[in-house]
């Protein structure tokens, strides 16, 4: 195994063959497997996508190609083998020279990814001169064309430029063009867009594909996005707690799943079609096993709908071929037998809650921040204009979605509402009764209470040195609920039972809880006081998708049945479009769309909105969808663009005569059926536009 | 009887002497390791060898202290003649009844038994440290919470003054602040009265935010941190205590004031650091709109969950004020001429390091222990409080 | 920047004049001044006497007013006595009332007599504040090295050998205070009787008595390494500890961030990637650390002067606190917070010239 061996490698053999890979990590109490005979193939342009939820072992399979596992982490069985040579067995040094220059990495974090006291220019460099022992005059000559390379403006300026001074967007393209400096053989991509907006997401993804084309590197993709992969890999590996479940290529696996777990995980995810009465979505029943309580035979097993005792648990499953297929495998044991067409049992079709009175109206509310400019303090107050002439209502029982990306402003108006700040000008009429300039100190307890809001972050909505019981009654005796202790401990109870958890989940800690079961905690801390309306900012954002599901569908229950009114905060038109009666699009502060669902998601839309729609991956073969990628990056809200916010990154723009978009804010158009746009556009071109998504002709 | 014990022999007998010490320590971690699971935090210390071994060191000297009336060998004010400046292992030249036949760490300048002025010795340090670092950490959290909470004008000042206090060179301050001249203005009892009313407005605000839900019950417990306080604050600051249970001599409430007067800044800091991290969580805006008042917030939503790093900078600081109070010891300042405190017998014994060392060198190495000690348990237990 | 420049400097005259004024404010007690009083004038002195003595010598009135004279923001007193001969701050034996000059305080570089030295406080201090800086040269040519070496050591592979052995003994010297360390380290090695000087001597290797000296009065004229090292040893001890662990934090911190992963993901060798790519960031927060030891430095030093009776800036120090002597004891306080201060600044420039992320911005 010589370096000689590059030259001798046959294009037509697989760039990385992992073959019954083990991998433990080993704590002071006991070994933990994290990956348990997993095999996959990559061939040369091939794209990989590896998907799972988080726990399931995909990380540690790259940084097992990588061999960088950390000092707890071993690999206790299997080969990886690139091109033809053991990586399992190399020594640091054979490593290094492979690192880098034949095998690349792109992580999820890129402000983190890069070196923040070194100057750009010189960690592209660095790479070239390391593998290629290339002059300091070339290497920083190559790292500004592959800069240039990666669609970045101004590439001599980046090069000198230091990591804080570029934008997320372009700090992920910068770690994409370290990776490209010695133009390797195989990148692997740790969820590389999942700290992005969706719309630089978009763009990062296209950057990806046509990078892989041009250079002719194979990819390893990993993924908890079913919509991205497809978008990105021709072909895909499931893996579950340790596993790989399904494997094969990415129309077969979408169109022809042959894994239980793989039919429930397309199940639970909202594509275009579900909704929340007609065709709620499944979610999968329990939870992830943790690592040493992995159950015996197949770990889906107790999960599965279609679990046999005695045979689903009787040992170990080995990956069966799917035959007539393209290399289509599944670890299933019964997957012959089940009828992989028919629709699911269980689905309950719900009742559509009729929708009551107003209980909130906002008009023309502002909400000015003055900051001082600088990190030094003083100097220059700077206005930060977070939310631009407000206006909507929303009523009983409705689900109003606001969708926007970071720095839109949604966050500061949920602040606004709750009472946390008050407003700058405009009003908020909460049943009646004006509350924009009433802080939540002095607000009354009914009004408190009937207003509550959930929490995007499960590991940091609940209290962690409090009992779950606790802060339940915490807020039930904040609320005046119940005279005596014994009273609130069993409403605390009630409430538990409400949002589906055990009883016995009172004397937990925070701590003991998965992900979902504390953002079920929140929702029943939300409605402890009988809240009417309820501001979810994001709340299923940060949890797995098999999760997702459920937990929607808890908040769309208790909707239902205490007719509140759901202020949905979210950047994920998936779930908007599945859930929501209407929705808001914002932008910069300025609410740029707004809409009942079918308006919006239905052309005309708003530039952004369209180009927000197109963004969204749809893990859904049959959906054709118009590609719109945004040029840039969200302007700064302390510093936002004169005239129409949204017009630096405008598709439309030039449609727009006499460069009004440049000067003027646009003025609402009030379209059929009371479709707001915020858009100069005239009415004649807003009606020519397209569908962004199709199902395709079947 | 020989004349001089061999090492061997002297610290056999030191270890003889300090049996109740070691059956106190058995005990201790037999019934630590036992119930070592349900212990939280300090039960896991267990499982760290540093955190035990400084564990360990801590707890001897506590016992020590504890026990020190049974630990020492002789009076540690007695001058015995013929033992001046005597070498470890003397023979007490005709011991009386009931007398210990040696000096086992040998005699001082005033021939008095080095081995049990280092065991009081401990007991002064150790009655005075911890309750000095508790009140620096009641007034630094007391106002780094606001300070971090609420940030603005009341920050800056507050930082201000820090600042202020952590500029001063620490032995400037003890020079001007622990004087003769200085009881005589009284400004250790103004400093006091300040001081001294924090622990008693942190618990009053801490069980005011939890039950004024329930009023009876608030009542109750704010009534009884008032009775206890304002009794103990009496005769601490003021010594006034009608009943006559808390007082302090004037000295040593110059010495202890300015001791919590010189870590609190510190303390501050670190809290006001803690919180401005803590108070962008989601649970403290879980807080907010329900509708609980600031101090809820910072005292049960926030403070609960700084509890580890601020236990950790606990221990170190005991060993800091450890120091600080030999510093105070070796310059002779605020101690009676005969205290067996460890900093004022390294001053007694630094005249003739040449050439008698052991006066001086025992207590160094004693106090080295501690604070070596309190050290090593810090680590410990950051180490352990990472890894939940 | 220029605003913050402003903004810092404004900030450090306000705590200079605030710490110099608590100092005048405590050194400048009732008790002090009658005590001073009856030093100068006689023991024996009734009260009455006393409180003329005081009022005679510009003691009397506001002491805001007497904190702006001594500063030199207030013009000096003048005081007719009862024998009719005009005294004031500003008159010395040099100058009449006429020619004296309206203010004299520290900002015009009148310091006061000193009643310790008998001389003027400014000259005193002149040539012990030299004394003291060989001694704080050599302290940071012996701590800085190698308490960043010990640092980065340990903190580089986290948990090895190297770093258990090292910061083990990085926390032992943190918990040896000066005076213990320097009274182990006398017994150590410069006592005739214990430690290793007797064996030496006996075996013939060393010439005198001890193998260093311990005390370090004759560095005052002549610095020598018999007699400069347990002083510098003892003082450097324990910065080194303290210096280590706070870069050692700072290191593994580093190590573990995501772009030491980057930088080894790509192919940099392990001393590339600690050179090259941890260490820059490493030590910015352990150049702050260093930069604010100085004002425990100079507890170091007076414990260090006083223990190896060095009759540097330290041992003036407790001098002038032992025995009253205000003036001298205002001065040492003004070149401390001018110290404290300074480095204050240095490390806050430092600081933003290290850490790009803030200079850029």
């Amino acid at each position: 195994m010589t370096t000689s061996a590059d030259t001798a490698w046959d294009p037509s053999k697989p760039i990385l063959e992992i073959d019954h890979l083990s991998i433990s990590f080993f704590t002071r109490l006991r070994e933990i497997p994290a990956v348990m005979d997993f095999s996959c193939k990559v061939m040369a342009g091939e794209a990989m996508g590896l998907v799972g939820e988080s726990g399931c072992g995909k990380s540690t399979v790259a940084l097992a190609v990588m061999r960088d596992l950390g000092k707890n982490g071993r690999i206790v069985g299997g080969t990886i083998k690139f091109k033809g040579r053991d990586l399992t067995h190399m020594g640091e040094e054979e490593l290094r020279h492979i690192r880098g220059s034949e095998i690349a990495m792109i992580y999820q974090e890129p402000m983190a990814s890069l070196n923040p006291a070194m100057k750009i220019g010189a960690q592209l460099a660095e790479v070239p001169m390391i593998h290629q022992g290339m002059s300091r005059a070339d290497a920083w000559a190559l790292a500004r064309q592959i800069v240039a390379d990666v669609r970045l403006p101004d590439p001599d300026r980046i090069i000198n430029a230091y990591p804080h001074q570029l934008s997320g967007g372009q700090q992920q393209r910068i770690v994409i063009a370290m990776a490209l400096m010695s133009k390797p053989a195989l990148l692997i991509l740790d969820e590389p867009t999942t700290a992005l907006d969706v719309t630089v997401e978009a763009g990062i993804v296209d950057l990806v594909k046509d990078l892989g084309k041009k250079y002719g590197t194979s990819m390893l993709f990993i993924s908890h996005n079913l919509g991205l992969v497809m978008d990105v890999c021709n072909r895909i590996c499931v893996m579950y707690s340790g596993e790989a479940v399904e494997t094969g290529a990415v129309t077969e696996v979408f169109e022809e799943m042959r894994h239980p777990y793989t039919q429930a995980l397309f199940r639970s995810i909202p594509l275009p079609g579900a909704d929340k009465n007609a065709r709620p979505l499944i979610s999968i029943p329990g939870n992830f096993p943790l690592p040493h309580e992995r159950p015996k035979g197949c770990n889906f097993g107790p999960r599965c709908d279609y679990f046999q005792s005695g045979r689903c648990d009787a040992g170990e499953i080995p990956m069966f071929p799917v035959p007539n297929s393209d290399r289509h495998e599944t670890r299933c044991a019964k997957w012959q037998e089940i009828d992989w067409l028919a629709e699911p049992a269980k689905r309950a079709v719900k009742q559509k809650a009729p929708i009551g009175k107003v209980v909130l109206k906002m008009e023309d509310l502002k909400k000015y921040y003055s900051v001082s400019s600088g990190a030094f303090g003083g100097g220059l107050k700077k206005v930060v204009k977070a939310n631009e002439t407000l206006s909507f209502e929303a009523r009983e029982g409705e689900t109003l979605a606001i969708v926007g990306e970071s720095g839109c402003g949604k966050s500061t108006f949920a602040k606004v509402l709750m009472g946390l700040e008050t407003a700058t000008s405009g009003s908020i009429l909460l049943f009646d009764e004006n509350v924009q300039s009433t802080p939540i100190q002095q607000r009354n307890t009914d009004t408190v209470s009937s207003v509550q809001m959930v929490f995007q972050n499960p590991f940091d909505t609940l209290n962690p040195s409090m009992t779950v019981g606790r802060q339940i009654i915490r807020a039930l005796e904040i609320f005046k609920h119940g005279s005596s202790d014994e009273d609130r401990n069993r409403r605390m109870l009630e409430l538990l039972d409400l949002v589906k958890l055990p009883r016995a989940f009172a004397d937990r800690m925070p701590r003991q809880l998965s992900g979902g079961q504390k953002q079920r905690v929140g929702i029943a801390r939300a409605f402890a006081g009988g809240a009417k309306v309820v501001v979810a900012d994001e709340p299923v954002s940060a949890l797995d998708v098999s999760v997702q599901a459920a937990v929607t569908d808890l908040l769309m229950d208790i909707q239902r049945e205490n007719r509140t009114t759901l202020l949905f905060i979210s950047h994920d038109l998936s779930i908007v479009r599945y859930l929501s009666d209407r929705v808001m699009v914002m932008y910069l502060g300025h609410v740029v769309e707004m809409g009942t669902t079918d308006q919006v998601f239905q052309p005309p839309y708003h530039p952004y909105t369209e180009a927000l729609l197109s963004a969204v991956p749809i893990a859904d073969t049959k959906v054709i969808r118009k590609r719109i990628v945004l040029e840039g990056d969200i302007p700064s809200a302390m510093n936002p663009p004169p005239g129409c916010p949204f017009q630096t990154r405008c598709r439309w723009k030039s449609q727009v005569p006499g460069g009004l978009c440049d000067r003027e804010m646009p003025p609402v158009q009030v379209l059929e059926g009371g479709h707001n746009i915020k858009c100069h556009l005239s009415t004649e071109i807003l009606q020519t536009m397209e569908p962004v998504i199709k199902m395709a002709a079947e | 009887m020989e004349d001089l014990l061999s090492w061997g022999q002297i610290l056999g007998r030191m270890g003889s002497q300090f049996l109740p010490v070691w059956v106190a320590l058995v005990v201790t971690y037999s019934l630590s390791i036992t119930f070592k699971r349900r212990l939280g935090l300090y039960g896991k210390l267990f499982d760290s060898v540093v955190g035990m071994i400084g564990f360990g060191i801590v707890m001897f000297w506590v016992f020590t202290a504890l026990l020190a009336n049974m630990v020492i060998t002789h009076d540690p004010l007695a001058q015995l003649s013929g033992l001046k400046n005597a070498v470890p292992g003397t023979l007490v030249p005709n011991p009386g009844d009931g007398i210990y036949p040696y000096y086992l760490l040998g005699g001082d300048h005033l021939a008095r038994d080095v081995f049990s002025r280092m065991v009081m010795g401990a007991r002064s340090v150790l009655s005075i440290a911890p309750a000095a670092t508790a009140f620096a950490f009641m007034v630094g959290v007391t106002l780094g919470l606001p300070a971090g909470y609420f940030g603005g004008k009341f920050d800056t000042v507050l930082s201000f003054i820090a600042n202020l206090v952590l500029a001063f060179p620490v032995i400037l301050l003890f020079y001007l602040l622990v004087t003769p001249e200085i009881r005589v203005t009284g400004i250790p009892v103004y400093l006091a009265a300040v001081l001294f009313i924090f622990p008693i407005l942190f618990f009053s605000i801490l069980f005011n935010a939890r039950y004024f839900t329930n009023p009876p019950r608030r009542n109750l417990y704010v009534g009884i941190v008032l009775v206890i306080g304002f009794w103990a604050y009496s005769g601490l600051a003021f010594n006034m205590d009608p009943l006559g249970v808390w007082s302090m001599e004037p000295n040593l409430l110059n010495v202890f004031v300015s001791v919590v007067f010189v870590n609190s800044p510190t303390v501050f800091r670190i809290v006001r650091g803690i919180v401005m991290d803590l108070k962008a969580r989601d649970y403290v805006a879980a807080g907010q709109t329900r509708g609980e008042g600031p101090w809820y917030i910072m005292l049960w939503e926030i403070l609960p969950n700084a509890r580890g790093p601020l236990i950790v900078d606990f221990c170190l600081r005991i060993g800091y004020t450890t120091i600080l109070l030999g510093t105070l010891g070796f310059f002779g300042l605020g101690v009676s001429p005969d205290s067996p405190d460890w900093g004022s017998t390294i001053d007694d014994g630094r005249k003739l390091l040449n050439l008698v060392p052991h006066p001086a060198v025992v207590p160094a190495l004693a106090l080295m222990s501690l604070v070596l000690g309190l050290n090593l348990l810090a680590d410990g237990l950051r180490e352990e409080s990472l890894k939940d | 920047m220029l605003m913050f420049v402003v903004r810092r400097l404004g900030l450090m005259i306000l705590t200079a004049l605030a710490l110099t004024f608590i100092v005048f404010f405590l050194t400048n007690l009732r008790p002090n001044l009658e005590k001073l009083a009856r030093t100068e004038g006689s023991v024996r002195m009734s009260e009455e006497a006393v409180d003329q003595w005081i009022i005679q010598n510009g003691h009397g009135g506001s002491v805001f007013v007497r904190y702006g004279e001594w500063m030199g923001l207030m013009p000096g007193w003048v005081l007719t006595d009862e024998k009719g001969t005009v005294r004031g701050r500003c008159i010395t034996a040099t100058n009449t009332p006429e020619t004296a000059p309206r203010y004299c305080g520290v900002l015009q570089g009148d310091w006061g007599f000193s009643t310790f030295f008998k001389k003027p406080v400014l000259d005193s201090l002149g040539e012990k504040l030299a004394a003291t800086g060989w001694l704080m040269l050599a302290v940071m040519l012996v701590m800085v090295p190698a308490s960043l070496l010990i640092g980065v050591l340990s903190g580089m592979r986290e948990g090895s050998r190297t770093d258990r052995a090292l910061s083990t003994f990085s926390i032992a010297s943190t918990a040896t205070p000066e005076y213990v360390s320097g009274v182990i380290l006398v017994a150590l090695l410069a006592s005739p009787v214990v430690g290793l000087s007797p064996l030496l001597a006996s075996w013939g290797w060393i010439e005198g008595k001890t193998l260093f000296l311990g005390t370090a009065t004759s560095a005052i004229d002549d610095i020598t390494f018999w007699n400069f090292t347990l002083p510098v040893m003892t003082i450097a001890l324990y910065g080194i500890g303290y210096i280590a662990r706070m870069t050692r934090a700072s290191m593994t911190e580093v190590m573990t961030a995501q772009y030491i992963r980057t930088a080894r993901l790509k192919g940099v060798s392990f001393g590339a990637v600690v050179v090259k790519h941890a260490l820059r960031n490493a030590l910015i927060a352990p150049f702050t650390v260093i930069m604010l030891q100085f004002p425990w430095l100079l507890n170091g030093v007076v414990i260090v002067e006083t223990l190896f009776n060095y009759k540097g800036f330290g041992w003036t120090l407790v001098q002038a606190a032992g025995n009253n002597d205000i003036n001298l004891l205002l001065g040492c306080s003004v070149v401390a917070v001018f110290v404290v201060l300074v480095t204050q600044l240095i490390s806050d420039v430092g600081y933003v010239f290290l850490n790009p992320r803030i200079r850029l911005s």
